[in-house]
């Protein structure tokens, strides 16, 4: 059941200007209508996690942190390892996020991260079984927003991302039916890097990576998901407005390219093809 | 009677600054024979009154303050606006349709729209009802233009300085409009973008440093250089 | 008995440190846009983020109280913050710490000040090894001192216990694991009164008078460390030079 939302309070002064200003082509903080703001990744936050990173982009923060652990495999694919992503958005980090369950923000922030890393098939998941239809890997992704400035799906993508590719999982063997924890370490091997872009709808201007004030002014979004040879693995509008067909493929071919740059901010050598 | 604190000291929640026979002024408490202060903030010692100047805020709505509000609520005989403080306040009908006012013929939103920016006069507050604002008064009502900054609301008497002198000289060398806020918002109105992103910027300074001395004088001098730079780009 | 030797012969645990050490403390005030007050905590390897919005209107408008604010108290533990990764639905664990938490938070607060208003205070554990309910207050103290909410002081809280026999201070998670008792403890100095106490394992009465007094010591080395913290952020700030 989905309800429509509180409008979150924005002056019509601060709306009018932000409106004014793209039409005159320019944006509140003077950033151009395709730049991402500053970006800072820092991994290995959390020790305890097998993987992790914070991701500050602008004055957004969002931490993820991965978990491998062993369970049950799903019965349609008894030979995998199985995959989960979760995203909280913490009361902490904005006075509209009340506590309490996921709601269906925080669902479908989960959902889409989740869809980027599996339908791209960034791990191979048939090398995380121990025994079929018995023991497998978890992969646990979970995502946590500590401050909502703004494009917490580029960040939270980003954060889910960069904690993966820094992952280092203990070995497990199975031992009379048992899984057993070793004390070997191996580092998680991505075959791709999907990046996920997102821009405000505002009439018929896009605005790659929203700031807050930039989101309560429009209230409509549309991300991709998309990997180095910008191949697409996930598309997602959210809001109430509607996108005409080309302005989505104007979106389209500017995320191809600035999805480069932040894959270059996780990988500044180059080798982003893959290691698996 | 002892004091232990100096004038203009940074003190932090439950430091003792003096025991005895003092007068409490703002951020501070008694508690036995020793008073102390409620908030981090600057001490301000005035003869044997004692007070605290808050570093870090929010807006309690006092009677007659002047704030710039935000609509945020639309009812049959009120709107509910946000002024930035924990308690909303409430503009009543008859403040823009007069005694004359019909819930049964006037619509609210006929005035005032949620979104929309006040700037209103606090009438009556006591905490046991939320705020009652007006705009019964040369100045207030709805704004159209301009743009609205926000601070901590405990800086602000720093921003109008001593006698207004502060506000004087920003207005004089950028030529803003600049309406202050009790709660925390600046309304700026300039000719132009250069000068209101000039204003902005000056207002976000005098925030960050309001606890140090000689300012006025650094925003002045501030203010020309920032203004000669600009104009050589012009040129 | 412990399954390891939790202090060697010298009197060194396993984190290098004598009985009544603390953990290395790092204190970051101010490090969140949205929220009033916040604070970033780090004692040995805790990670704890706390935040306070407020005071504001109480909501749903039913619990607000006539004559004072309420507080609204949320411990919770990211799921990746301990060794076996934590669903992130609350625990019984983080219900009743999330009480004990409030409790020991509501006599510092002038909440009289502010009737019907309502007071958020949110504590999340990024990293979690022992004594995360005493690092979570100690932080949460810090940010509603930050957040400019007229406290009566500031609270300190500090858990010591027995290990390997020992009365030590400051248990990490091993210790807390494999130790024999454990005891938290908060102090409101400018009150003279605990207002966070709780105990479990096994003591002799004695041995927990002297685990209750090392925590107290334990309490004011972080009241220091509190205050310093605070006045630190206000301290730093540089002068805007003119580009000449």
């Amino acid at each position: 059941m989905s309800t429509t939302p509180q409008r979150s309070i924005i002056s019509k002064i601060l709306q009018e200007d932000i409106k004014k200003l793209a039409n005159e082509g320019e944006r509140v903080d003077g950033r151009a209508f395709d730049d991402y703001r500053k970006i800072k990744i820092t991994t290995g936050f959390v020790e305890k996690a097998e993987g992790s990173a914070l991701v500050e982009l602008g004055s957004t923060r969002v931490l993820a942190g991965v978990k491998v652990e062993t369970g049950f495999p799903f019965p349609d694919t008894p030979d995998e390892g199985v995959l989960s992503v979760t995203a909280e958005l913490l009361p902490l980090a904005s006075e509209t996020f009340e506590p309490g369950p996921p709601n269906e923000n925080a669902i479908a922030l989960a959902r889409f991260v989740d869809r980027g890393i599996r339908e791209s098939k960034s791990i191979d998941m048939k090398q995380f079984c121990l025994e079929p239809g018995k023991r497998v890997y978890m992969i646990m992704i979970d995502v946590c927003v500590l401050d909502h400035g703004g494009d917490l799906i580029d960040a939270s993508a980003l954060a889910a991302l960069a904690a993966l590719s820094t992952t280092k999982y203990p070995v497990y063997n199975m031992v009379d039916g048992q899984a057993v924890k070793t004390a070997e370490l191996k580092p998680m091997l991505l075959r791709e890097y999907p990046i996920a872009t997102t821009f405000a709808i505002l009439d018929d201007k896009l605005l790659l990576d929203p700031s807050i004030q930039e989101e309560r002014a429009t209230g409509t979004f549309i991300s991709f998901i998309s990997l180095e040879d910008e191949r697409i693995c996930a598309v997602q509008k959210n809001g109430l407005v509607t996108i005409t067909e080309s302005m989505l493929f104007e979106a389209i071919r500017i995320s191809g390219e600035k999805s480069k740059e932040l894959r270059r901010l996780l990988f500044p050598r180059g080798d982003v093809g893959g290691q698996g | 009677m002892s004091k232990f604190v100096e004038d203009r000291q940074i003190v932090v929640p439950g430091e003792v600054l003096a025991e005895g026979e003092y007068r409490l002024g703002e951020n501070v408490y008694r508690n036995g024979n020793r008073i102390l202060s409620t908030m981090v903030g600057l001490t301000r010692i005035d003869g044997d009154k004692l007070s605290v100047i808050a570093l870090h805020g929010f807006y309690m709505p006092m009677n007659d303050d002047i704030v710039i509000g935000i609509i945020d609520d639309v009812g049959l005989t009120h709107w509910m606006v946000d002024i930035n403080a924990p308690y909303p306040g409430i503009l009543r009908a008859s403040e823009t349709f007069g005694r004359g006012f019909d819930p049964t013929r006037h619509d609210l939103l006929d005035e005032l729209k949620i979104g929309d920016v006040v700037i209103a006069k606090v009438f009556s507050f006591d905490r046991t009802q939320d705020p009652v604002l007006t705009l019964k008064e040369n100045g207030l009502g709805k704004i159209k233009d301009g743009v609205v900054v926000s601070l901590t609301p405990s800086k602000i008497p720093r921003l109008i300085g001593k006698k207004g002198s502060m506000l004087n000289i920003i207005q004089q060398k950028t030529g803003c409009q600049i309406i202050v806020g009790q709660n925390g918002r600046v309304l700026a109105r300039c000719g132009d973008k250069t000068m209101e992103d000039l204003a902005i910027k000056i207002i976000k300074v005098i925030e960050r440093e309001a606890h140090t001395s000689g300012l006025t004088n650094r925003v002045s001098r501030l203010l020309e250089s920032e203004i000669e730079q600009r104009e050589v780009g012009k040129r | 008995m412990s399954k390891h030797i939790l202090i060697d012969e010298n009197g060194i645990r396993t984190d290098n440190r004598r009985v009544d050490e603390l953990r290395p403390i790092k204190i970051e005030v101010g490090m969140l846009a949205n929220a009033n007050g916040s604070v970033y905590f780090e004692q040995g390897k805790c990670r704890i983020l706390a935040a306070v919005y407020g005071p504001h209107e109480a909501h749903p408008r039913h619990l607000a109280l006539p004559d004072r604010a309420i507080l609204r108290c949320r411990y919770h533990m990211a799921p990746f913050s301990v060794t076996e990764r934590k669903n992130p639905a609350p625990s019984r664990r983080e219900i009743e710490l999330s009480k004990v938490i409030r409790e020991a938070l509501e006599p510092l607060v002038m909440c009289e000040l502010f009737p019907r208003t309502m007071i958020d205070v949110f504590i999340e554990i990024l990293q979690a090894d022992g004594g995360t309910r005493c690092a979570g207050l100690t932080a949460a103290s810090l940010a509603l001192a930050d957040a400019g909410i007229p406290l009566r002081g500031l609270v300190s809280a500090c858990a010591a216990g027995k290990v390997d026999g020992k009365i030590v201070l400051d248990l990490n998670d091993t210790e807390d694991k494999e130790g024999e008792a454990d005891v938290p403890v908060a102090f409101i100095p400018q009150l003279n009164v605990f207002s966070l106490l709780q105990m479990d394992g096994l003591m002799t009465v004695d041995e927990y008078k002297g685990a209750l007094s090392l925590a107290l010591e334990g309490c004011r080395k972080l009241y220091d460390m509190q205050i310093e913290a605070l006045k630190k952020k206000y301290l730093e700030t540089k002068v805007e030079e003119n580009n000449q």
